[in-house]
């Protein structure tokens, strides 16, 4: 009675819960853990004070981030974060000694492979193991920018006593790519800007999502990447879904980059049935001018991602500045405009 | 000194601090209780905090913990002392600490005093109203309670199942009718003397030391004993969501509250900086005579039909309903046309004209999606790339039709589109669907092609179209679906046209007046009877006649004009 050529994996699937399953999680688990223990010793402390044992902690990997950096921090203080601990690799356009004048970042820093260690998570599960364990851990990239419902009048904070009174111990959030209207290098920005003001366009809604049949997490793809340099395999484009927010406690472990999180009860953020959760946007401010100069280096060091080669086309492509921009994209407006079109929900948190 | 307040805190002394110090500048006794949970050292630096303020008394401690005694506990001695110390108060008002007066005090009084007699308590008899959570509501009163909900989990439960098993109920002491409510009252001395002084006070206590969650039926059952004038509402706004928590108000509810009108909200985050800065040092403009909490009920009981149903036809993030649950697979109406874009040249400019929708090509076209107009994206910046859509062909269709709220999207399907949609286009119930079956033969008839390869291709169409009706034939169907025969179509074309457009409902339609142009038939009979001859029966179709005279009446042409 189905129709004929129906593919595998469309629409949901759910995910496997056997024994044996789960023993071979746990082991997985086990083997990043272990990864990010022998790692351990990459990182040096080179500068900022102590780690408060309060509030909500943010954590970064980062490369030459002079541009966004003065903005990302003042991001994460308005939304109440208390601290950042910050990995550095080997930037060399001054963002440590920026880093080292602040009050409240905490800097390691590591001369070694940013591939090898997944990309900065082996790194930071170190941190997290040492700083984070009961405490919510904020995880984003320089270029992601946090924002959720009632984000300009509530923190962090209540946010978080709000996940705790629902008893969730982590908290989902779509990444947004945003991008400007006309060519990338058209761009007029200058370092500290608030880069949303510059890019000030997305896609409102061309996500695909489906449940990831490893990990149980919400599998989203779309977005303006997908739609431009993925529409030959729609299957490989980049993964939209993050879990950026968590109630950490030693023994957890990201998987790749913050998509997934094992034990793989974390990456329930989202509801199967009819309701409907709280949940966030993290504004990717990838495509800001540097980009493609970024992507030359990305090419070149062949550090990113799992599959350099696959992504090659898609540099090549960013470095030939296109214009991302096209009729139906939509104007950014703020959190309230996300809300209603549905990108991210209140929940309950009326 | 009309009114009296006892004040239940536990936690956020500063923020308690703040509001006993407006109580007591108000003129308005207080009466402080501290659960006994609490620590010896907050608890002393907050009574020493509050010992320059008059008429602030601390009560006897007890143990508090939700759904349990204590709390009652807790109410009667602070209520007690209260009453004793201060002869001159009429009514005694029941507040947390986290609760935040809204009106000024002296509002507060005059409406007190304009009641005297006046019992502010909901209070309503188990079986009339469903408030009750977890399946537990007549029932917590006839079993006993002795283990913690939310400590002992594991032998509440099993002991609720014990005394179910083997019928084990408790008798209710006589005279008494349980009755429950908001556990935030405001009560006249009178009533609430008459239930602390009851000579029976000892039967009545030993009974609901084994209710579940006594505070929100102690007082609201015993008040119907003894209360004059019973008025069955709260005067302390608070909003409690479909697993009986409570709201919170943070500070972007300001607005909303001030329009409340009410004396006393809880539950207030205690960071709510604006909330408290706004309500308890100026002078409040608030004057509504009554409160009126109606805006604030509106607007909290949507947001727990959304943590409850969701929005209908989203899916995003935090929400991936499965099968079933989806409280509306799209969010809005849409029609689907199978077969009359074969079957009318210009069928989708014309129907764009008639009623005004959105009208696009074979959305599930398998080379490109036709969007309006051929557009390369369209709203929602979808792409037209075929292999994207069929990458989530479900979450296509509700996309597109989530992105274009309020505008009625229509759009063409056929067999030789791709058909992963097909069912759950029959599932819809926003779905309205027209079918002209077997139409897919009128591109074959006009193409220009070797015979064998139309024959095998007919073939193809017939056996997915053919699938696909099934679907729509189904008793899981739930779609608004009209199928005609190729051939029943062509004999009524306009009533038939007339009947879908009519079902959309469209607003400001007018009759059809104007037909759109059908494609020549002539000599289709013949083809069919060809496939036939071919050994491939065409049957969708219906009983098309074979014959050599045009089917369909030509657009009558012009008359000629003759000049002579």
């Amino acid at each position: 009675m189905f129709p004929f050529d129906v593919q595998k994996n469309q629409g949901n699937t759910q995910p496997r819960n056997d024994a044996v399953f789960a023993y071979r999680m746990r082991w997985k688990r086990r083997r990043l853990l272990y990864r990010a223990w022998k790692r351990r010793a990459e990182i040096t402390r080179v500068s900022g004070p102590a780690v408060p044992d309060k509030g909500v902690l943010v954590f970064s990997t980062m490369r030459n981030e002079m541009l966004r950096i003065e903005h990302w921090l003042a991001h994460y203080r308005s939304l109440g974060a208390s601290h950042f601990l910050i990995v550095d690799n080997n930037s060399d356009d001054g963002t440590p000694a920026f880093l080292a004048q602040q009050p409240d970042v905490t800097v390691w820093s590591t001369p070694n492979s940013y591939k090898a260690s997944r990309f900065g998570v082996d790194w930071l599960t170190c941190l997290q193991h040492k700083y984070g364990h009961n405490r919510w851990c904020l995880t984003v990239d320089a270029d992601e920018l946090l924002v959720y419902p009632a984000c300009l009048t509530r923190s962090l904070t209540d946010l978080t006593s709000h996940l705790d009174a629902e008893g969730r111990t982590a908290f989902g959030a779509l990444m947004l790519d945003m991008y400007p209207k006309g060519p990338i290098s058209q761009v007029d920005y200058s370092a500290s800007e608030d880069p949303i003001g510059v890019l000030e366009w997305f896609d409102a809604d061309n996500y695909r999502a489906k449940l990831h049949p490893v990990f149980g997490n919400l599998w989203i793809q779309g977005g303006v990447r997908d739609r431009l340099f993925f529409g030959a395999q729609p299957e490989r484009s980049p993964t939209l879904n993050k879990t950026p927010l968590v109630k950490w406690q030693r023994g957890y472990a990201y998987v790749t980059s913050t998509h997934q999180i094992l034990p793989r009860r974390l990456n329930d953020v989202f509801e199967l049935g009819s309701g409907d959760r709280v949940s966030g946007v993290l504004l990717h401010t990838k495509f800001l001018p540097n980009i493609r100069d970024k992507s030359k280096e990305e090419l070149s060091r062949a550090q990113h991602f799992e599959n350099s080669n696959l992504y090659a086309t898609y540099y090549n492509a960013l470095i030939d500045d296109p214009d991302l921009w096209s009729e139906s994209s939509v104007k950014y407006a703020g959190p309230k405009q996300l809300l209603d079109l549905g990108l991210m929900s209140q929940g309950k948190w009326e | 000194m009309s009114v009296g307040v006892v004040m239940l805190v536990h936690n956020a002394f500063h923020r308690a601090e703040q509001v006993v110090r407006h109580w007591a500048a108000g003129g308005c006794p207080v009466v402080i209780h501290v659960d006994k949970n609490v620590g010896k050292e907050a608890y002393d630096e907050f009574v020493k905090k509050l010992s320059g303020v008059p008429d602030v008394l601390f009560s006897k401690r007890h143990r508090c913990e939700w759904g349990m005694w204590g709390l009652v506990a807790a109410s009667q001695s602070a209520s007690s002392l209260l009453l004793e110390k201060f002869p001159d108060v009429r009514h005694v008002y029941l507040a947390s600490g986290s609760c935040l007066p809204l009106r000024p005090v002296k509002d507060l009084k005059t409406y007190l005093e304009n009641r005297p007699r006046t019992d502010f308590i909901e209070s309503a008899t188990t079986a009339d109203v469903p408030w009750t959570q977890g399946g537990l509501d007549f029932e917590r009163f006839t079993l006993r309670f002795p283990f913690s909900w939310r400590k002992n989990r594991f032998l509440f439960d099993r002991y609720v199942d014990f005394q179910r098993r083997l019928k084990i109920f408790r008798r209710m002491p006589d005279g008494i009718v349980p009755h429950m409510g908001s556990q935030w009252w405001c009560l006249t001395r009178q009533t609430l003397s008459a239930i602390l002084e009851d000579p029976d006070r000892g039967v009545y206590d030993r009974y609901f030391k084994r209710v579940w969650i006594p505070d929100e039926s102690y007082f609201q059952t015993l008040v119907r004993l003894y209360s004059q004038n019973i008025e069955s509402r709260s005067l302390t706004l608070s909003k409690f969501d479909y697993q009986g928590k409570p709201h919170i108000f943070y500070d972007d509810h300001l607005q909303l509250l001030r329009r409340s009108d009410c004396f006393v909200a809880r539950k207030i985050w205690p960071n709510a900086d604006r909330l408290y800065d706004n309500f308890l040092n100026e002078e409040n403009p608030m004057k509504g005579a009554e409160p009126n909490p109606g805006k604030i009920d509106r607007i909290f009981s949507k947001a727990v039909e959304r943590r409850t149903r969701g929005r209908a036809g989203l899916y995003m993030q935090s929400r991936l309903p499965r099968e079933g649950h989806e409280n509306g697979f799209t969010s809005s109406p849409y029609s689907v046309f199978e077969g009359f874009a074969e079957l009318f040249e210009d069928f989708e400019p014309w129907l764009a004209r008639m009623t005004g929708t959105r009208v696009h090509g074979h959305l599930y076209d398998k080379t490109r999606v036709e969007f309006e107009g051929r557009q390369e994206t369209f709203s929602g910046a979808m792409s037209d790339n075929a292999k994207m859509r069929d990458h989530h062909a479900q979450l296509f269709l509700i996309n597109l039709i989530w992105n274009t709220r309020g505008e009625r999207q229509c759009f063409q399907f056929g067999p030789s589109d791709s058909q992963f949609i097909s069912w759950d286009l029959a599932k819809d119930p926003n779905a309205q669907i027209s079918v002209i079956s077997g139409a897919w033969a009128i591109p074959l008839f006009l193409s220009n092609r070797n015979f064998s390869d139309i024959r095998a291709d007919a073939a193809d169409l017939q056996r997915i179209e053919s699938e696909h009706l099934n679907a729509l034939r189904s008793p899981y169907a739930k779609a608004r679906i009209r199928i005609w025969s190729l051939a029943e179509f062509i004999e009524t074309p306009m009533e038939a046209l007339q009947t879908v457009l009519d079902e959309m409902g469209v607003k400001n339609m007018r009759r059809v007046t104007e037909a759109p142009k059908m494609v020549d038939l002539t000599g289709f009979g013949q083809f069919l009877q060809n496939l036939k001859n071919q050994g491939m029966h065409p049957y969708l179709m219906g009983d098309f006649p074979n014959e050599s005279a045009p089917v369909v009446q030509r657009p009558t042409r012009r008359k000629p004009y003759l000049v002579r």
